[in-house]
């Protein structure tokens, strides 16, 4: 087995990917190597329990929350006709822009004027992120639910099956991979929001890492809650990937399907016509969710923007906006090359391991911002070292830092922490085509190459393009990591928001963090729009 | 034809990308650098940094962030980190980088005033911050609270605001506590407050503040410069700040909670002499001036006037702690808020 395991290139290159991309992880890990009684005492005396429970509650419920919206939302735009459908299908979308902690900072300030209740609380945390965090679902949910073949409903049909229960035996279970990856995505983000909870005084695993990082200054113990809620992660992915392990979800007949129905012009999923009232009930629901999730804050984000915006300066505006793209693009483009590559040495490989490997490489999302930071920050510390004592070897000069404080380490931290948002992208989307069109196609005496770019690419497309929006959106937003590892004098609009919100002055907050919105809906029309091309 | 546009829009954004930064490496031929890594925001520091690299031709290049995270960011880099300033914005981080050995003595010639530093002069305070008591006057009668002990009384059950103990303020003014008064009182000090908070600690002292005024608590505790910088805001915010009222505590024993914003020079800072420079300018006429107009923080000159505002406030007497000693107690204060339950 070993010696197979070293003679797969596979196995090899998705070994040194996940190696290099597990540094910080491991980093963070070794702090388990000196534990602290006193400290754990305290901690487990105190605050521990309060911590595991509000994150578990936190993570649970925007599990939920998004879940719910998600399947829900999916479900209405790929099954019933109803006034708005073809437009809410990449609306219902936009939400994804609006970063979490602006959302709250928004609708605190909204509240706080209109007096009607307190959204500072675990409810209202749970609200804000299930808003915008049910896009990820939505959209995996919306096409593992329309790739779903027109048999299985015409079968169900004929065997007396409700449309509920086609929907609760059937449609669902078939999207299971999707929608799970999607919720686990967002009770991922959950589990690692700092802004928000902070903001709201809620305490939560995460805050617990920053007090007792900040506060006692013991690095220590918070890189090991870190490495914990890092491990929990693990563990629930484990599991839930165990527990479908029997289970194959391919599209089968995917190709005769579209010929035969192309032949007598039907579509494959024809939809579902209303009564009148659920026809304009259903556009009512799509409304409401995204009346909530952004127009509502993007509206009030504009009105204090526009007071504002006099005030700016035009050279550092523009500035920040080409920082903010072009690191958000440029990321987008790395971070979902590798997931391919990591997705096809697991496709490929003969080696079971590669998936426990990309699993481990992916843990990043888990884990808060500013402590990946720093298990970055330190082997770079130790890297930079080494590489001035040979430079200095060599040419009597020292370097300097190559690796910390420059776009290296920004980029690094990057792919770490998104890496899992693009491969549950990549995967779902290469576990959907049949592995027998694989064979065939080498059979066929064609080679790897060939069968990547003429029948893998082409059916990829759709997920190809989700990821590195996925992933652009997510750089975009990303504060904590960019904050600490960025060059001087490098600001981005997130960290600008950042710096008003902090200061409290959430009216200046406002300009920057409208941008990030607009910036972000691009690429999620564009999105949409090759979606519904193809 | 969309993707042409995209293709140009994301070309044009890229080649402005390579420029500004190209730009920046270009500027970096100025005979001068000096890195700074601030825990104040950029708004709050550059203004003064821009006067300071035109009048001594030196390039200045920031980075801002999380006091610790830069911290943090200065300790992995070890000796060949470009840092020459560390900027904070509270006295246990400037300690906390002393006893990390990120820093090393200021060699500049301080002036008089200067009596709020480090005894081996590794850091120096660049302008104070009080805690203050801050009412509604409509609902407490002048002279009803005198001390932050006051404010344990069980007629103000239910009606004191304090934000959240993760921040830094309240974890140095236990820790100054802690100091004065020991650990028990300290300890049953913090868990009186907590018995009487109106609601469980959220949102920055600004929302404190308005809670006040919005009747959620009558009683907060709060940082002058943000009273002060609502009153020189929006109307909206004008008229909610000049219905909060300002209590200096202690005046006849302790005095009111004291905290600074500092600056120290780094431990393998490459140019120590425009360090310095930068320093002595810090602490000159024009950036006190500056702080205690623009920012309203109490400049560490006493020299300089006050902002209208500040003076509004009234004078006050503050503590008197060994102020590294409050930095060393961070974690102390910390596990003693774990204790009294306030989150």
């Amino acid at each position: 087995m070993a010696i197979t395991s070293l003679r797969d290139p596979w196995f090899i290159s998705a070994l040194c990917l996940c190696a290099l991309l597990g540094v910080p992880i491991i980093a963070i890990l070794w702090s388990f190597t000196e534990i602290s009684v006193p400290l754990w005492t305290h901690l487990i005396d105190t605050n521990l329990s309060l911590y595991i429970g509000n994150s578990l509650l936190l993570a649970l419920g925007v599990g939920l929350g998004s879940g719910i919206l998600g399947v829900s939302l999916a479900w209405c735009v790929t099954q019933y006709e109803f006034w708005g459908r073809s437009w809410f299908q990449w609306a219902l979308l936009l939400p994804l822009a609006m970063p979490a902690y602006i959302m709250a900072y928004t609708y605190t300030g909204l509240f706080d004027d209109l007096g009607w209740f307190d959204s500072r609380s675990l409810v209202g945390a749970i609200a804000f992120m299930s808003l915008v965090l049910y896009p990820y679902v939505f959209m995996l949910a919306k096409t593992a639910f329309s790739g779903q073949q027109q048999q299985y409903q015409e079968v169900a049909a004929t065997l007396g099956i409700t449309r509920s229960a086609y929907f609760i035996k059937i449609a669902l279970p078939i999207a299971r991979p999707a929608v799970l990856t999607g919720v686990a995505l967002a009770m991922m983000e959950a589990l690692a929001d700092y802004g928000t909870v902070a903001f709201f005084g809620i305490s939560t695993f995460t805050t617990g890492i920053f007090r007792t990082w900040f506060g006692m200054g013991e690095m220590q113990l918070a890189s090991q809650l870190a490495g914990g809620l890092a491990l929990f992660v693990l563990i629930v992915l484990g599991l839930e990937k165990h527990s479908r392990r029997n289970m194959r979800f391919y599209q089968t007949q995917d190709l005769p399907v579209n010929k035969h129905s192309s032949s007598t012009v039907q579509p494959a999923n024809p939809l579902t016509i209303q009564s009148p009232l659920s026809y304009y009930l259903l556009s009512a629901y799509c409304f409401t969710v995204l009346l909530i999730a952004f127009i509502v804050p993007v509206t009030q984000l504009c009105v204090w923007a526009w007071g504002t915006v006099q005030t700016i300066d035009v050279a550092e505006y523009w500035t920040l906006l080409v920082n903010s793209f072009s690191l958000a693009f440029v990321s987008s483009i790395l971070i979902v090359f590798i997931a391919l590559c990591l997705s096809y040495a697991q496709r490929f490989s003969q080696t079971k391991s590669v998936g426990y490997l990309t699993q481990f490489a992916s843990l990043g999302y888990a884990i808060p911002g500013t402590v990946l930071a720093i298990g970055i920050l330190q082997p770079f510390g130790w890297l930079d070292e080494q590489v001035n004592y040979i430079w200095y070897e060599w040419f009597g000069e020292y370097i300097g830092l190559v690796f910390s404080g420059t776009f290296v380490a920004l980029f690094f931290a990057y792919c770490v922490r998104f890496l899992s948002v693009a491969m549950h992208n990549t995967q779902t989307g290469l576990e959907r085509i049949k592995p027998n069109i694989d064979d065939a196609v080498l059979t066929l005496g064609r080679g790897r190459m060939s069968l990547m770019r003429r029948i893998h690419f082409p059916l990829l497309r759709k997920s190809l393009l989700a990821a590195s929006i996925l992933v652009f959106v997510d750089v975009l937003k990303e504060l904590p990591a960019t904050l600490i590892l960025r060059p001087f004098n490098f600001n981005t609009l997130a960290v600008k928001a950042f710096e008003y919100a902090s200061d409290e002055r959430l009216i200046a907050a406002a300009l920057p963090s409208v941008t990030i919105v607009i910036i972000g809906i691009i690429p999620v029309i564009m999105l949409t729009r090759a979606m519904k091309q193809s | 034809m969309r993707k042409i546009v995209f293709g140009l829009f994301a070309s044009v954004l890229s080649i402005s990308f390579v420029a500004t930064n190209a730009s920046a490496n270009a500027t970096e031929a100025s005979p001068q650098q000096l890195n700074i890594y601030s825990a104040r925001n950029e708004a709050l520091i550059k203004p003064l940094l821009d006067q300071f690299a035109a009048q001594h031709d030196v390039t200045i290049n920031l980075v801002t962030g999380k006091a610790d995270a830069l911290l943090a960011r200065a300790k992995s880099e070890g000796r060949f980190s470009p840092v020459d300033i560390i900027i904070t914005t509270d006295v246990g981080r400037l300690s906390r980088a002393k006893s990390q050995g990120l820093t090393q003595p200021i060699t500049a010639v301080l002036p008089d005033f200067v009596t709020l530093q480090d005894p081996q002069q590794h850091w120096v305070a660049l302008t104070t911050r009080n805690r203050p008591i801050m009412i509604n006057p409509k609902k407490i009668a002048p002279g009803e609270i005198t001390r932050y002990e006051d404010l344990l009384k069980p007629e103000y059950k239910g009606r004191v605001c304090v934000r959240s103990s993760t921040n830094i303020y309240n974890q140095s003014m236990v820790a100054a506590m802690l100091i004065q008064q020991g650990e028990a009182l300290t300890l049953a000090w913090a868990k009186g407050l907590v018995d009487n908070f109106a609601r469980r600690p959220k949102g920055g002292d600004r929302d404190q503040i308005k809670a006040v005024v919005a009747g959620v608590c009558d009683i907060a505790l709060a940082n002058t410069y943000y009273l002060a910088a609502m009153r020189n805001a929006d109307a909206e915010s004008v008229a909610i700040a000049n219905q909060v009222k300002v209590v200096w505590p202690n005046q006849s024993d302790r005095g009111v909670h004291l905290n600074i914003s500092g600056i120290a020079v780094a431990k393998y800072a490459q140019n120590t002499d425009i360090a310095n420079q930068l320093i002595t300018f810090m602490l000159g006429q024009q950036a006190q001036d500056w702080y205690a107009k623009t920012n309203h923080e109490y400049p560490v000159d006493p020299k300089i006037e006050w902002s209208s505002t500040l003076q509004a406030m009234g004078t006050f007497t503050s503590e008197n702690v060994e102020l590294n000693q409050v930095g060393e107690l961070n974690a102390k204060a910390l596990q003693i808020m774990d204790k009294s339950g306030w989150q």
